[in-house]
């Protein structure tokens, strides 16, 4: 029995985020005006309830009390990459059964005719029926229910948990899907069947179809984690119902979301951007480049008007694609563990090797012998040398300092300082090219936006990356290293749309475009109504992706409304692409090729003003003033303040250098710089000029 | 002095940085579906003094490696003559010659002198292929075209865009010339726009790093470039790796084309040598030297991925001028095979000699076809003519630690293929099936992927069928001991009769009615080391999946599957038998 539950500013919200490393807690006490409650338990691999549960036992909260808890699992995505999959089959029309394997003829890299790639479903589970519906969605060959039945029966003897059926054309008639599907539930021993178009309901046979395998092989799973959990938070008096991340950034009811598992898959950064959207507007600051440092990867998106762009092509590997909407997180392949090294001709590189989280960079002590970005920053002064005795073999800043003399000094004649100040700014400029190519280098002008900078290497180099890219200001959030648990507790309830209309623009029935947008909204909203958990409001917004006639790529363009006229598309079209690419073109039409909608139950506000304790500022500057210590900028040391951020007074003003400390990031504020503290605790820094 | 490891590392990334924006800007913008998704197209930087390449883009086409440095240089040299109008600001030139430092007539360059202080501070460049250029078919791949202009429309070096403005005059020569003219001019824009977005951020580097200090780095990142190739080819022992390719016909002359090759490694140098190979064919699959130039180029890339584009890696790679043979056709022999196919069998031979050198860094021959299908004809229900082209991969080659990909890219390429729903939508077609085409992998330790199985009927109407394939007379070559993978295969069933193409990958305008249907399966990768050294659980496994069947699995790999188990005795007097 499931309770209702109506949300309000005065419950209690946690939200939990399970990294690779750490589960992440974030509690807001409304009813105690917003007390925070924090916690960080090592990840439990196996099962991740028991970090989850243990990480709620370590705020002292009574877990009874907790109104809602809203979670973000990382249980779907490592399954995926790492294969950990069930035992799934697939049946599809005849003569297509290798569509999943074949993929769309490419090869990892450009360079290179090397690769290996490990289809989701086994060539043997993958078995065929006759049948085939045209392009238009005319049958051509009706389903043989006698082969489908066989085929069913072969697969369940296989030992199959999860089963596909994944039909050429099924977004354009899906008769055969449906009709295959209730032949199989007839002897099928459970409920994991999933249909090609269900997910998606759009022409290309490889995206749907790996789409469509990657939700049926992880339901079981994320299902059985989704029980576990139930079971824990039970037992230990919590009854209600909880939310999970999805990767669209929308919650959904643990009770809803195994039916598109597949779209909890990414949902890990997708919080944190929403965190970052929501921190953002409430500091006024709703354009923004999010950036996400870890230790082998970067994790970059973009906030326009306090909205995370959203992308329906994702693909979380190589060959792997997930169609469906989700926040556009892009990957870049470097983070703190990126290897510098000298080249064959003597030039110093930064990446792509990284040294990971084992064995890390020389200073974790864990045997990493190779210099990283994170050793430079060591070097630099940047990260406190002190911090070195907490690992587990402690090594000293002259052993780290002493390998960047020998593995890059010696064949750049740069001493160790020098040397590590030359990776530090090299690592930064190839980080900030990989940033612009997936951020303002899509027509953006790099002036209207801030940087949000978290993850616990970041706000490192943070203003550094902003000035390389043009941004003129920074943003750091008031808990950098628990930015997913945020966007568990701010995160709305939320359900993507997806029509392809695909026609010219001026042939295009207006009617038609209102009744999609229109349906999108009533589908959205009734499944909102269905959710435990009632929002404050209703916000529905609609875009349109469209194209010049000819082309292939294509552009997305917020719609005012449901209710556009052929005119409205047309001139809303060209303003957007003139604005992306500076170039105009009377003489082509434009072409209307999906119709999308958001709807978004809106939870009510949180109030962040006590992410970090008002009660612990100090009352001056000074008060917070830790140390002063030497710190490498651009060729020479000057005495650097080293701050505690968390008794900053509210509006310091603080001019760089300096550094600002907490217990999971480290904020570095260059020559320059200037920093302002503000009520929700964000640092918000201006970025001198290069 | 101001040049040190610092400025030198910070300019390198910087000028790479903006290649890659210019080709983002390109592919993003274009029309051409063969541009916009397929990414053939290319962005580059180029010196003013003699148009050698300083720096290209990473995501630009293989093919083009340091090809827009000859139409450059041909440019530069043909102002400097005085047979090409003087540039002013603003002035962009078009060109397309394949004879002056090109591809095939397709692929069009644009390129733009960057001025600075009143003077030519560097060129920038770009390459696109766009869907049409006039000719006797649609879309340039006549196969059995015999001179140059029965292939499209030429263009020697012209101002396109003179001081910013587009001349209409010769954009309407040009439109008058071409089919699907009224897109042209989207690809156009999208082509200028990649080369004002690439001044703005060379602007920005000079504002930042000055001038002098970005010429001295781009002298010093070439004579680096340059130390790191030969770091690379030094290790090589010293000696003549020698190999052999093959075209299986010019599309005209029912005969094979032969590239011999032998690589001479010399200190720290490697000499590209194609005596013996064939004389210039009559058909289009001659190539023209720039060509010939970039497939070597390319095919070291993917060698050495992490060696820069740009002249300096070039320097110890010195390819003799294949005078004579088919790798150095001169006008007016038709070329428009040179950068789907010929480029392919160049980077095989490459590949092929490699091996022999440094087996732990080449693979077994690639599938190294583009797989062109193109099928032209009206469509009555629509009531319009249509042109489809259908582009596949094939297996990749085996190599020292693994199998080979199946359906991978073009060795010259990184475009993806259409989806089976697409092409239905697009045009009267229905495919029978689109599979991965068992037993087509080369057997070796590491076997070769696999490749493609399509059968494609005609739904209604009339049509016209063209292909240019390759590997149909020999399969992709194995290595160090690996077996060939399978060749391609083409089927045309007429009113229920077979035909086979008497070229076996190339044929044109193969008429079809309604009904008829095209059987393609395209070449698998070559095996890597001896097969019968490959783990037995590996290939039992491999007949689990399909991928071979039992009989293939003794006859091939030396290992009997009996009942979905491997007999172990049988198995081992399998492999002790010595081969007949």
């Amino acid at each position: 029995m499931v309770e209702n539950y109506s949300s309000n500013a005065g419950s209690v919200v946690a939200g939990i985020d399970v990294g690779g490393t750490f589960t992440d807690l974030l509690m807001i006490d409304g009813r105690s005006g917003g007390r925070v409650h924090i916690a960080k338990t090592p990840t439990t691999v196996h099962n991740q309830a028991f970090g989850v549960v243990s990480a709620l036992a370590d705020t002292g909260f009574p877990i009874p009390e907790i109104d809602l808890i809203v979670h973000g699992t990382t249980t779907t995505t490592n399954a995926v990459l790492e294969r950990r999959l069930a035992r799934t089959g697939m049946i599809t029309t005849r003569g297509f059964r290798d569509v999943i394997e074949l993929g769309r003829r490419t090869r990892p890299q450009a360079y290179g005719m090397t690769g290996v790639f490990v289809p989701v479903i086994p060539r043997d589970l993958r078995l065929e029926v006759s049948e085939r519906v045209e392009a238009s969605g005319a049958v051509r060959i009706p389903l043989d229910e006698a082969e489908m039945r066989e085929a069913v029966r072969r697969l369940i003897e296989a030992g199959c948990e999860s089963l596909v059926i994944h039909f050429l054309h099924a977004y354009a008639n899906p008769e055969h899907e449906k009709r295959a599907a209730e032949i199989a539930r007839e002897s099928w021993p459970n409920g994991y069947i999933t249909t090609g178009h269900a997910l998606l309901s759009e022409a290309r046979e490889f995206e749907r179809g790996v789409t469509a395998a990657v939700n049926a092989s992880v339901q079981p799973i994320l299902e059985r984690y989704v029980e576990r959990l139930r079971t824990e938070l039970e037992a230990r008096g919590y009854g209600r119902d909880f939310l999970i991340m999805n990767g669209n950034g929308g919650m959904i009811s643990a009770r809803f979301v195994t039916r598109e598992s597949a779209k909890t898959v990414m949902s890990g950064p997708a919080s944190g951007v929403i965190a970052a959207a929501y921190t953002g507007k409430r500091a006024g600051y709703e354009n923004l480049v999010t950036y996400d440092m870890g230790g082998t990867s970067t994790d970059v998106a973009l906030i326009q008007n306090a909205e995370p762009a959203v992308s329906n092509e994702t693909e979380i590997e190589y060959a792997m694609p997930i169609h469906v909407p989700m926040v556009a997180v892009h990957t870049v392949g470097a983070g703190g563990g990126s290897i510098a090294r000298v080249d064959a001709s003597g030039l110093i590189q930064v990446g792509p090797e990284s040294a990971g989280a084992n064995p890390g960079p020389i200073c974790y002590g864990r045997g990493g012998t190779e210099p990283t970005i994170t050793d430079a920053n060591l070097v630099l002064g940047r990260l406190d040398p002190k911090k070195l005795l907490a690992v587990e073999n402690p090594v000293t800043v002259e052993h780290v300092r002493a390998i960047f003399a020998d593995k890059i000094g010696r064949a750049t004649g740069l001493d160790g300082v020098a040397a590590a100040g030359a990776v530090l700014r090299l690592g930064n400029m190839k980080m900030a090219g990989a940033i612009r190519m997936v951020s303002v280098a899509r027509g953006h002008d790099p002036r209207d936006f801030a940087l949000f900078a978290f993850g616990g290497a970041g706000p490192l180099h943070a203003t550094a990356l902003a000035r390389e890219l043009g941004l003129p200001k920074v943003l750091v959030p008031a808990r950098p290293g628990i930015t997913n648990a945020l966007g568990c507790v701010v995160a709305d309830l939320r359900h993507d749309f997806v029509n392809t209309v695909n026609q010219p623009v001026a042939s295009v029935d207006e009617a038609r475009i209102a009744e999609i947008l229109e349906r999108h909204r009533e589908e959205g909203a009734a499944l909102i109504a269905k959710e435990a958990v009632k929002p404050e409001s209703i916000r529905v917004t609609h875009s349109a992706d469209m194209q010049f006639v000819g082309q292939t790529h294509i552009l997305n363009v917020p719609l005012p409304s449901a209710q556009v006229d052929r005119a409205t598309l047309q001139s809303l079209f060209e303003k957007a692409y003139f604005a992306r690419f500076k170039v105009e073109l009377p003489e082509i039409r434009a072409n209307l090729v999906n119709l999308n909608t958001s709807v978004t139950g809106v939870r009510p506000a949180v109030d962040l003003s006590r992410l970090i304790d008002p009660a612990g500022r100090a009352a001056t500057l000074e008060g917070a003033l830790r140390e002063t210590r030497p710190v490498w900028y651009d060729g020479a040391w000057h005495d650097t303040p080293v701050y505690a951020r968390e008794k900053l007074p509210l509006d310091a003003e603080i001019e760089g250098p300096a550094i600002l400390e907490q217990m999971d990031a480290t904020t570095v504020l260059e020559p320059g710089d200037k920093a302002r503290s503000d009520a929700d605790g964000n640092i918000v820094i201006e970025v001198g000029k290069l | 002095m101001s040049l040190d490891a610092i400025t030198l590392s910070v300019i390198q990334a910087a000028l790479q940085q903006t290649c890659d924006e210019m080709d983002l800007t390109f592919s993003r913008a274009a029309f051409s579906p063969v541009i916009a998704e397929a990414n053939d197209r290319s962005d580059g930087i180029y010196s003013a003094e003699d148009g050698s390449l300083i720096a290209q883009g990473s995501q630009g086409l293989p093919v083009f490696v340091g090809v827009m440095q000859y139409s450059t240089r041909t440019i530069i040299e043909m102002i400097r003559d005085g047979r090409c109008a003087a540039p002013e600001e603003g002035d962009i030139y078009i060109v397309n010659d394949p004879y002056l430092g090109g591809t095939h007539l397709m692929d069009v360059r644009f390129a733009m002198p960057v001025w600075r202080g009143g003077k030519i501070f560097c060129w920038l460049s770009n390459t696109g292929h766009w869907p049409d250029i006039g000719g006797s078919v649609p879309g340039g791949f006549s196969a059995s075209a015999t001179a140059v202009e029965q292939e499209g429309l030429r263009l020697p070096p012209v101002k396109l865009f003179k001081k910013k403005m587009l001349d209409q005059e010769i954009y309407s020569i040009i439109c008058s010339n071409i089919r699907v003219a009224d897109q042209r001019i989207g690809d156009i824009r999208a082509q200028a726009a990649a080369l004002y977005v690439g001044q703005d951020r060379l602007f920005a580097i000079l504002d930042r790093y000055g001038d002098e200090t970005v010429v001295e780095s781009i002298a010093e990142l070439r004579r680096r470039a340059a130390e790191q190739m030969r770091a690379y080819i030094a290790p090589i022992p010293d000696g003549t790796y020698r190999s052999k390719a093959f075209v299986d016909s010019d599309g005209v002359v029912d005969q094979p084309l032969t590239i011999a090759l032998a690589i001479e490694k010399n200190g720290d140098t490697l000499t590209f040598d194609f005596e013996g190979s064939s004389p210039p064919c009559i058909g289009p699959m001659n190539s023209v030297l720039a060509t010939t130039l970039s497939s070597v180029y390319l095919a070291m890339r993917h060698i050495f991925p992490d060696v820069p584009i740009s002249a300096g890696a070039f320097e110890p790679l010195e390819v003799k001028r294949p005078e004579g043979t088919f790798l150095d056709a001169r006008y007016p022999r038709p070329v428009s095979g040179c950068a789907a196919e010929v480029s392919q069998r160049i980077a095989e031979a490459v590949f092929a000699a490699m091996v022999q050198a440094v087996p732990e860094k080449v693979t077994a021959a690639p599938a190294g076809s583009s797989g062109n299908f193109a099928l032209g004809g009206s469509d009555p229900v629509r009531g319009r003519d249509y042109v489809m082209y259908q582009i596949s991969g094939g297996g990749y080659g085996g190599n020292l630690s693994h199998d080979g990909l199946s359906n991978g890219c073009s060795t010259i390429g990184i475009s993806k293929s259409p989806p089976v729903e697409i092409m239905e939508q697009a045009y009267p077609v229905l495919y029978r099936h689109y599979a991965l085409r068992e037993g087509s992998g080369g057997a070796g330790e590491h076997r070769g992927g696999f490749g493609l199985a399509y059968e494609v009927e005609l739904l209604r109407g009339e049509a016209r069928a063209s292909f240019v394939m390759d590997h149909g007379r020999v399969g992709p070559q194995g290595a160090r001991g690996g077996s060939d993978g399978a060749v391609n295969s083409v089927t045309v069933y007429r009113g229920g009769e077979a035909h086979v193409p008497p070229h076996l990958s190339k044929e044109q305008d193969i008429p079809l009615k309604a009904g008829d249907r095209v059987q393609v399966g395209t070449p698998g990768g070559g095996g890597y080391g001896d097969p019968f050294r490959r783990d037995p659980e590996l290939v039992l496994r491999d007949v689990r999946l399909g991928y071979y069947t039992a009989k293939q699995a003794a006859a091939m790999f030396g290992v009997a599957v009996v009942a979905d188990t491997i007999d172990r005795e049988a198995t081992q007097e399998l492999r002790e038998t010595p081969a007949a």
